[in-house]
């Protein structure tokens, strides 16, 4: 049962574009990644779109659908009403190269200032002894799949362009938690690095991080206010430095 | 039109950014060399992240019997002993220090109860073993080695100020040609998709980690990267391709609705309690137990349900034979006009499950068949089907060192790379295999760039490089890629598919020269700037010489063994087993020609009980024992 | 609506030409607003019944808002066991409430809470007004400078909250006497009092801060079996930190509604027994 949709889909570079008008067939159980395949194959020849796996595993095909951050592969065309005309930009917080396809090298330039790992340098492979629920938080974080639909809804960098030097960014924080939470991760200052590096302060919880994030991870909920409170440890809280110059527990700053 | 040109300079260049290229360009920056990694998608977005049940290696953490020895047999049987030996031994040997390797990098495996690397169940492995993070155990490798690579371009940094002076990644470029000078590699040419520019690379050997070859089918669980580059570029490049012919269709793929066509739906649904059943409501897997697994799989459903409350007393249900009999068991049955409304057969485990165990058991399936189908299969029944999933067959390469074989300077490793699988592979040996041969592909390279030192590109063969990607916009003719694409793999899924017949392949092959003479056709509108149809003519290109070569290899096979089914002649073949098919290209076309297994030593000859050989081997094989 | 300055977030350079704030479809303003329209009740309410100073207490009833009475201005019977630390002041010829000695603690908690910073960052300053809707400022820095790293104080609320539920705890228990004073009765305000005090428990026990400090902030839960267990039902209750957020606010306001309105002599507080 095919029907028509009717797109809006912005086609331009980086120095000038707009939105353009197409018509197409949609088939049944089709997702909004079918009927932009069908519009390059039938209609636009050289309509730039990237996507891969076209299963929601890799994060490619990040866009933005009717104003909101989504994965093309993810959003299915029965999700919208007859006559609707669904309009199809690129994402709005990174410099647009072609059509739906943006510039994210700013994740990858984050990602590189980000300290690695770093295990104890007497452990040897195989020895290492873990609980499954000492991973189980870093895990959760692990599933990100880098569609940086977070780094897009992100108010802190989309609305303010001059935040982007002093802003990692949700997907970085959850980084940051996944190896501060890390069982054998020694480096011990990234609490104190998330907040004066990275920009952990900037963020103000307002969720939309979580909202988009096609993993459903709580990355507000289970990284980045944990990672407030960690930092409030070891640098707000009085007491708990108090303590800590008293008593030197390990484990547990 | 006049292009920039970038030129760079690399001690070797990988082709390939999914775990076996990330695990060569990690070996071959610490040996020393300069590494280029080049993606055709971003960086961290390989086909690898689709892997879900996980990486098979025997570190015995659950059960301590298993060892080497015990996942080499494995291995060898489900490659039905057509494997090279040797690449199933060093795999079989070194996969658990691959996977502790990864630990010490920032991996986090799922754990058992003394706190060791947990390890799960999976067909045709003897002991579980395969270390798995949920069910997305490629996206936990590819992110670990992903940031592996970071943390040694941030060594770099604090050594030299430069994160990217020995170690760079160059995402969205596409490689079109493996440049030789003087009977070697002597680098490689390409170009940006973004912005079409061109960019060529001096560099003395080349790592190729491109993976698979999916995308020729219509069907298929790979992603629009699988469209058998390496394959095409080794061809080109004067090197052989071995085993094409054997393809691994998974038997359960989703076929509707059309968007996820292909999509895999893990063999774990099978293994809770899903059944397969026609339109006739008929659960017809009963029909289609072959002999010799007459003993192991049981006979009627009273006993096949037992089976999942008590797996000692009872025979497995027939659903969970090897996955090349299920494949063509719902094949039979789609042909014989007893499929579900798509073209499927369904697969149920709504009738079988409460709904919340379903949920728990079955997560990521829930979810996906919820979010991208709109199926609750809690309430109803999937529809599924065989979908083309893995090409055992790859470049013909020295086990130790994963050298091509014919040219000096070329690498691969990774499911570009034949051997390994012989005709069948098993889950959760792709995982490992990328480890541990995208490991010795980074030595291999490194020794070799070492011993052979630079080789630059001549002006020569810069230029017939830039001749040929001018083609597409220069060409007149006016075929529409998108179009020819969809005729070659109609044509692959009904000539090359999962059941093959000499007449069917003969006229694939007519087909897919003719196909060849139309591509000579293809323009392409727009510009250069990220530009698909231009790079899906690049695409095609590749994807008609691995359709030739499956096609022709599988007319020459006249057995049926693993990933290669023919109709026309269905039983196993002893003298077929000494034989792989090597597809080689003059330019025009693909040609092939057999030459013999390498025999296994005596050593491993004798890890195998010889009652089991028989079965395999000529009589003149087993009185040899092995060779030595 | 505010005005975008030309050039800057998604107007900005490089990005994609589009001049629309947002291309969402739908009422994505009317949680905002919503949110917007409670609290502003919410906070005329309560400052009219913090300067009202009367009708907040019926023995044994006590409203919320006046618990614990701390001040000598306190109604008969109203004071608790801590008794008056504070004296009887007059601003302005006004004697000033005892409920303005304690508010400022639950005010703080609630004002430095992280669901509640969330709602009054998108609802009253816009930043942003909803996900992928362009936020009015020019300027954002966000939590890192006064006064707003002050949030990071959100733990020393925290620990005061626990106080003051403390306090209604107590206040709950003494609504199980009659008037005269005698225990083992039990009212409609009975029920009121335990209500409020038990929605401030889940809000409190609910909050990210207490997530953190019951075990949150370890590395390895494995060596602190105890905590792990408590984080794991804390965690649960996280999920709903916002629903608590809401419906223990409602609470406080309907439980003083009611003190008052039973003090005001509108309605009897029936007894059950």
């Amino acid at each position: 049962m095919a029907r028509k949709i009717n797109l809006r889909i912005w086609r331009g570079n980086s120095t000038d574009g707009a939105l353009q008008d197409v018509t197409v067939d949609a088939m049944e159980g089709e997702v909004i990644l079918d009927v932009i395949h069908r519009v390059q194959a039938e209609q636009m020849n050289d309509l730039a779109v990237r996507w891969n796996c076209k299963a929601g595993k890799c994060g490619s095909c990040s866009m933005e659908i009717n104003g909101k951050p989504r994965l093309a592969c993810m959003t299915r065309v029965s999700t919208f009403e007859d006559g609707e005309t669904v309009t199809i930009t690129p994402l709005r917080a990174f410099p647009v190269i072609k059509d739906l396809v943006t510039d994210v090298s700013f994740n990858y330039k984050k990602a590189m200032q980000i300290p690695a790992f770093q295990p104890p340098a007497d452990l040897k492979p195989g020895q290492a002894r873990m609980q499954q629920i000492d991973v189980e938080r870093s895990q959760e974080f692990r599933k990100c799949i880098e569609c940086f639909l977070c780094q897009d809804a992100c108010h802190v960098i989309r609305d303010h362009e001059e935040n982007k030097k002093s802003f990692a960014g949700p997907r970085f924080f959850i980084r940051i938690a996944e190896l501060d939470m890390h069982p054998l991760d020694v480096i011990r200052n990234r609490k104190q690095t998330a907040q004066e590096e990275h920009g952990l302060g900037m963020c103000n919880i307002t969720k939309c991080c979580t909202e988009v994030c096609p993993e459903h991870i709580k990355i507000t909920d289970n990284a980045i206010i944990p990672m407030k409170e960690r930092v409030v440890d070891v640098k707000y809280d009085p007491l708990r430095w108090l303590g800590s110059v008293i008593r030197k527990r390990d484990g547990i700053l | 039109m006049s292009r920039s040109l970038g030129r760079y300079a690399y001690d070797v260049v990988v082709i390939g950014a999914g775990g076996a290229g990330l695990r060569a360009a990690v070996e071959a920056r610490e040996a020393g060399l300069s590494v280029a990694i080049i993606c055709k998608s971003l960086f961290g977005k390989a086909h690898t992240v689709m892997a879900e049940g996980g990486v098979s290696a025997s570190m015995g953490n659950v059960n301590s019997d298993d060892n080497w020895m015990v996942h080499f047999r494995d291995t060898m049987r489900g490659g039905k002993f057509l494997n090279h030996y040797r690449m199933a031994e060093l795999h079989a040997k070194e996969a658990p220090d691959r996977v502790w390797e990864l630990e010490m990098w920032g991996a986090l495996f799922d754990r058992t109860k003394e706190g060791k690397i947990s390890q799960r169940n999976f067909g045709g492995h003897e002991y579980p073993r395969l270390a798995h993070v949920g069910d997305r155990t490629g996206l936990e490798l590819i992110r670990t080695m992903q940031q592996r690579i970071v943390a040694l371009q941030q060594n770099d940094e604090k050594e030299t100020g430069d994160p990217e002076k020995f170690i760079k990644v160059f995402a969205e470029l596409t490689i079109t040609e493996i440049l030789k000078d003087n009977g070697k590699v002597s680098g490689v040419y390409g170009y940006w998709r973004e912005s079409g520019d061109e960019v060529f690379f001096d560099s003395p050997a080349v790592i190729l980690a491109t993976g698979g070859i999916g995308k020729t089918f219509k069907i298929t669980s790979n992603s629009w990267e699988g469209t058998g580059d390496g394959h095409a570029l080794a061809l080109k490049a004067g090197g052989r391709l071995k085993d094409m012919e054997f393809i691994q269709f998974h038997p359960t793929g989703m076929v509707w609705p059309p968007s996820v066509r292909g999509l895999l739906v893990t063999e774990s649904v099978r293994g809770d309690g899903g059944v397969l059943t026609n339109s006739n409501g008929e659960r017809f897997m009963f029909n289609y137990i072959p002999d010799v697994f007459k003993d192991k799989y049981a006979d009627n459903e009273a006993e096949a349900d037992r089976w999942y409350t008590d797996q000692t007393n009872n025979r497995r249900p027939p659903e969970l034979l090897p996955r090349d009999e299920v494949a063509r068991a719902i094949n039979t049955e789609v042909k014989a006009g007893r499929g579900s409304e798509h073209g499927g057969v369904y697969l149920d485990v709504s009738k079988r499950l409460p709904a919340e165990v379903i949920k728990k058991k079955l997560p990521s399936m829930w979810h996906q068949f919820y979010e991208l189908a709109g199926v609750d299969i809690t309430k109803e029944a999937m529809e599924v089907g065989p979908t083309c999933h893995y090409v055992m067959g790859g470049v013909d390469v020295d086990p130790d060192s994963t050298a091509a074989v014919g040219v000096p300077g070329l690498f691969a490793a990774g499911e570009v790379a034949g051997g390994m699988h012989g005709s069948n592979r098993l889950g959760g040996n792709s995982l490992s295999d990328l480890l541990v041969f995208g490991r010795r592909a980074g030595i291999g390279a490194a020794n070799y760039v070492k011993s052979a030192g630079a080789n630059p590109v001549s002006d020569t063969s810069l230029k017939a490089a830039q001749e040929k990607i001018e083609k597409p916009f220069t060409q007149t003719g006016g075929e529409n890629p998108y179009a020819l694409h969809h005729e070659l793999q109609e044509l692959t899924q009904s000539l090359v598919g999962i059941i093959r017949t000499k007449k069917e392949l003969e006229e694939a092959l007519i087909k897919i020269a003719e196909l060849r003479v139309r591509i000579g056709k293809v323009s392409v509108s727009g510009g250069r700037e990220f530009n698909p149809g231009f790079h899906l003519s690049f695409d095609l290109d590749n994807m008609l010489l691995v359709a030739e070569s499956t096609a022709l290899a599988g007319l020459t096979r006249e057995e049926s063994r693993g990933g290669h089914t023919r109709d026309d002649f269905p039983v196993m073949s002893s003298q077929w087993r000494q034989v792989n098919l090597i597809c080689t290209f003059d330019g025009k076309k693909v040609s092939v020609e057999k030459t013999p297994l390498p025999s296994m030593p005596k050593e491993l000859f004798e890890l195998f009980d010889p009652h089991e050989l028989e079965k395999y081997m000529t009589a003149a094989e087993m009185s040899k024992g092995g060779s030595n | 609506m505010a005005i975008t300055t030309p050039g800057t977030g998604v107007f900005s350079e490089g990005r994609a030409k589009l001049s629309a704030k947002t291309f969402r479809t739908d009422k994505w303003w009317i949680q905002p607003f919503i949110t917007v329209v409670v609290l502003f009740s919410f906070i005329v309410y309560a400052t009219f019944r913090a300067f009202e100073n009367g009708k907040y207490f019926a023995a044994p009833l006590i409203s919320p808002f006046y618990s614990p009475c701390l001040s000598k201005a306190c109604a008969n019977g109203a004071v608790s066991f801590v008794g008056t630390p504070f004296g009887i002041y007059h601003v302005l010829g006004m004697t000033v409430s005892p409920s303005l000695f304690i508010l400022i603690f639950p005010l703080a908690f609630r004002m430095t809470c992280y669901y509640y910073r969330k709602a009054y960052y998108r609802s009253f300053w816009m930043s942003p007004p909803a996900c992928a809707v362009a936020e009015p400022h020019a300027k954002y820095t966000g939590e890192t400078r006064a006064p707003l790293i002050l949030q990071n104080g959100h733990r020393y609320a925290f620990y005061a909250g626990l106080v003051f539920n403390v306090f209604l705890t107590i206040d709950a228990i003494d609504a199980f006497k009659n008037e005269k004073g005698q225990w083992g009765h039990m009212s409609v305000g009975t029920l009121v009092l335990l209500a409020n005090a038990t929605f401030l428990w889940l809000y409190s026990a609910s909050c990210h801060t207490c997530r953190h400090t019951v075990g949150g902030r370890l590395r390895n839960f494995s060596q602190h079996p105890i905590r792990y267990k408590i984080w794991t039902w804390v965690s649960i209750l996280n999920h709903k930190h916002q629903n608590f957020a809401w419906i223990s606010l409602f609470g406080v306001a309907l439980c003083d509604l009611y003190v008052r309105q039973v003090s005001g002599h509108s309605i009897r507080n029936l007894y059950f027994f």
